[in-house]
């Protein structure tokens, strides 16, 4: 038996989910079908709304699918290049250090493009949160090899798998800023199924509450489905991220109010 | 009050007097004591002054304190400018008011000045002062003018600008035209209004998929041809009934106007002209300059770059000849023979004369 | 895939709204359905994927929502439960 969900029901009922967070504009993206972007984007804004912190953010966007969900998130924005949004975000909050900065990038972006920036500004200690989108894969050009891709992993640019003598070693770039003095908060989490996309959202939360606590360095790292990059069929894909990436890229946190966990 | 300063000193001041709060660079000799005054002077005025980790982070840097509505600014010599140049594209795209100051090490950079430098189809203005004084004005005015037009202005110094110690006053200059609000500066405070921004260089809009890169850069030429019509500037000294019509810039131009001066105090017919403006050029005001003289000679330290320009400007009516050339100390700075007045007036009086000069080798008189 | 529902189990404490026309088709919510009440349709939304479909049983907890890439839930909570529909038995069909 179906049950009618074209609208919502007769029935006495309340409402406990929007269909987007309050902070987005739309809901209209073009983005693939089981994409796990938009998934950890709502996060994110929801986890800004919920600090009631929407008046006070500003976000730094780098080079990568996820820079087509700006025209539908309502916070001031700065479009940075290709790896470059630490940077930026270090030159914004230091004329206002009163907002919540973050950055919103891919790993291509981040762990390739520009690991210098966020390894420079994890060390500087700068206050501000930098979130790394880990798909393992360059997601825009069609699939490619980037610098978190996990050994074995088949990409365009290697075909074979990801072959450490030939292509070398991914950079779990969590657990490298996580041991530098700047960083206060460091977290890996996983939008693959429900239970992982909360506890990405309340990973947000302590990083901005870190943030806005003034300790320093913050670090939220989401592993996201790219079904198309990973040549898997969509629904394949949050299992994929859970074998292949997510044993690799590991998700919890890893430093705590600048402590590591578990040292 | 006038007090004794380097160029990078009297710099530094002058942009702190225009209100700049933000500076981040990397250091490279001859940029380095201006990255210096900054980081002395910057924390005294509750501004920040960055030791950026790189020249593509400085200019990230100031391109995120200028996207907040302060005045920023960023800076290094040709070769860090290098580095820089894909951000200096996206920022003129993006329309964020920064300043970046070229110290260069000589006058070989005045392509990667004036031509944008960078991918894409763009300019930014330059402006390159003669001296420590009018330095001290030009880096006032190039805080003004980015913010005007909400464009990247580049000032072009070099060796000599930075540590030549002039007396000099440094204090805030007004400006006749009132600026633009800063609306469009990002602060955080339009979250969840429906309103908020996105300062983008790729013309992504809020609310609306994709992008429309042909009109958003109609839009953007639009701008830079109405800055190129209204922001040229230039100095020229006895222009009428000079047969020979001298045009150099920034601090070259100082060793061309004095010999200009010298020549005309004994009756020999040249002339003077300067781009203060390097972008825009002032083609319009070196035509009618160079429009009774019988020869036009450029004094460039560098192999031939601003002649380009100075021939597009007079398109034919006069022959442009070289009368620069390289000409550089052994570490490769721009110290060398040909800043030397006597050099100088020698290579005027040779191309008066319709003789030819070496361009290449420094000094060198053929 | 889905087991078949007991008739306790078609009690349903909440529901949801969904925005068949913008779904891509991924099928991400149906794994993630703790109850297992969400299937795909045999049909095709305008854009030409086969979306979600809701039985009875659905208790609000909104994991589709989260796990949705193009926000096409919007979950209710009844005050009160609703009873599921009377066991279908082939036999008594008409």
């Amino acid at each position: 038996m179906k049950i009618d969900t074209s609208s919502p029901p007769e029935r006495a009922a309340r409402k406990t989910g929007d269909f987007a967070s309050a902070l987005q504009l739309t809901t209209d993206h073009d983005l693939c079908p089981g994409c796990g972007e938009p998934v950890a984007l709502r996060a994110l804004l929801d986890a800004v709304e919920s600090l009631g912190l929407a008046q006070r953010a500003i976000g730094v966007v780098g080079i990568g699918c996820y820079t087509a969900l700006t025209s539908l998130i309502d916070l001031d924005l700065v479009q940075a290049l290709h790896g470059r949004a630490p940077s930026v975000a270090t030159g914004a909050k230091r004329m206002r250090p009163d907002t919540l900065l973050f950055t919103l990038q891919g790993d291509g972006d981040m762990v390739n493009e520009g690991l210098q920036e966020v390894i420079h500004t994890a060390a500087r200690g700068e206050n501000l949160t930098c979130v790394l989108l880990n798909n393992g894969v360059f997601g825009e050009t069609g699939g490619h090899m980037t610098a978190t891709t996990v050994l074995g992993q088949r990409t365009k640019n290697s075909l074979e798998g990801r072959d450490a003598s030939y292509h070398g070693h991914p950079i779990l770039i969590g657990d490298l800023l996580a041991r530098l003095g700047g960083t206060g908060y460091v977290a890996r989490g996983s939008v693959h199924d429900a239970a992982g996309v909360a506890r990405t959202r309340r990973y947000f939360e302590r990083a901005f509450e870190s943030q806005m606590r003034g300790e320093g360095f913050s670090f939220v790292e989401v592993l996201t489905m790219c079904p198309t990059g990973w040549f898997v069929p969509t629904r394949e894909g949050p299992g994929y991220l859970d074998e292949v990436l997510g044993s690799v890229h590991v998700t919890g946190e890893l430093k705590v109010d600048g402590r590591l966990v578990g040292a | 009050m006038r007090a004794l300063m380097e160029g990078s000193e009297a710099i530094a001041e002058a942009a702190i007097a225009a209100g700049c709060r933000f500076f981040a660079g990397y250091p490279m000799t001859p940029f380095t004591e201006l990255l210096e005054s900054f980081a002395k002077r910057l924390p005294e005025e509750d501004g920040a002054c960055i030791n950026a980790e790189s020249e593509i982070e400085a200019i990230g840097m100031a391109w995120g304190a200028a996207a907040t509505g302060a005045r920023a600014a960023t800076g290094s010599t040709g070769q860090g400018l290098s580095l820089m140049q894909e951000s200096m594209s996206e920022i003129t795209r993006a329309e964020i008011p920064i300043v970046v100051f070229n110290m260069a090490r000589g006058q070989g950079d005045y392509f990667q000045a004036t031509r944008g430098g960078g991918h894409g189809d763009y300019r930014h203005i330059v402006l390159a002062p003669i001296d420590v004084t009018e330095a001290v004005d030009l880096t006032q005015l190039a805080f003004h003018l980015a913010d005007r037009w909400r464009h990247p202005v580049l000032v072009y110094g070099d060796y000599l600008l930075a540590h030549t110690a002039e007396a000099v006053s440094v204090s805030p200059a007004t400006f006749d035209e009132a600026l633009p609000e800063k609306d469009w500066a990002v602060d955080g405070s339009l979250g969840g209004s429906g309103r908020s921004r996105n300062l983008n260089p790729i013309g992504m809009q809020k609310g609306t998929k994709g992008i429309d890169p042909d009109s958003f850069w109609r839009r953007l030429q639009e701008k830079q041809d109405a800055i190129e019509a209204a922001e040229q500037r230039f100095e020229a000294e006895h222009v009428d009934g000079a047969e020979l019509l001298v045009v150099a810039f920034g601090t070259m131009a100082r060793f061309a106007r004095y010999v200009v001066r010298e020549l005309r105090e004994e009756g020999v017919p040249v002339g003077y002209f300067r781009p203060v403006s390097l972008w825009p050029f002032p083609s319009r005001a070196l035509a009618e300059a160079a429009s009774g003289a019988r020869r036009v000679a450029c004094l460039e330290q560098n192999a031939g770059q601003m002649i380009d320009d100075v021939r597009l400007a007079v398109l034919g009516s006069a022959p442009v000849v070289s009368i620069g050339g390289i000409s550089t100390d052994a570490a490769g700075f721009g110290i060398g023979p040909l800043l030397d007045p006597a050099v100088v007036r020698e290579r005027i009086e040779a191309a008066l004369a319709g003789r030819e000069v070496d361009g290449v080798l420094g000094g060198a008189i053929a | 895939m889905t087991a078949p529902l007991s008739p306790a189990a078609t009690v349903s404490r909440g529901t949801v709204v969904i925005a068949v026309d913008r779904c891509k088709g991924c099928e991400l919510c149906v794994p993630a359905c703790p109850p297992a009440v969400l299937s795909m349709s045999s049909q095709h939304n305008a854009i030409g994927f086969a979306y979600p479909e809701l039985a009875p049983g659905c208790t609000g907890c909104g994991a589709c929502l989260l796990v949705c890439p193009d926000f096409c839930f919007e979950v209710h909570r009844f005050e009160e439960p609703e009873p599921g529909p009377p066991p279908e038995d082939p036999a008594c069909a008409p």
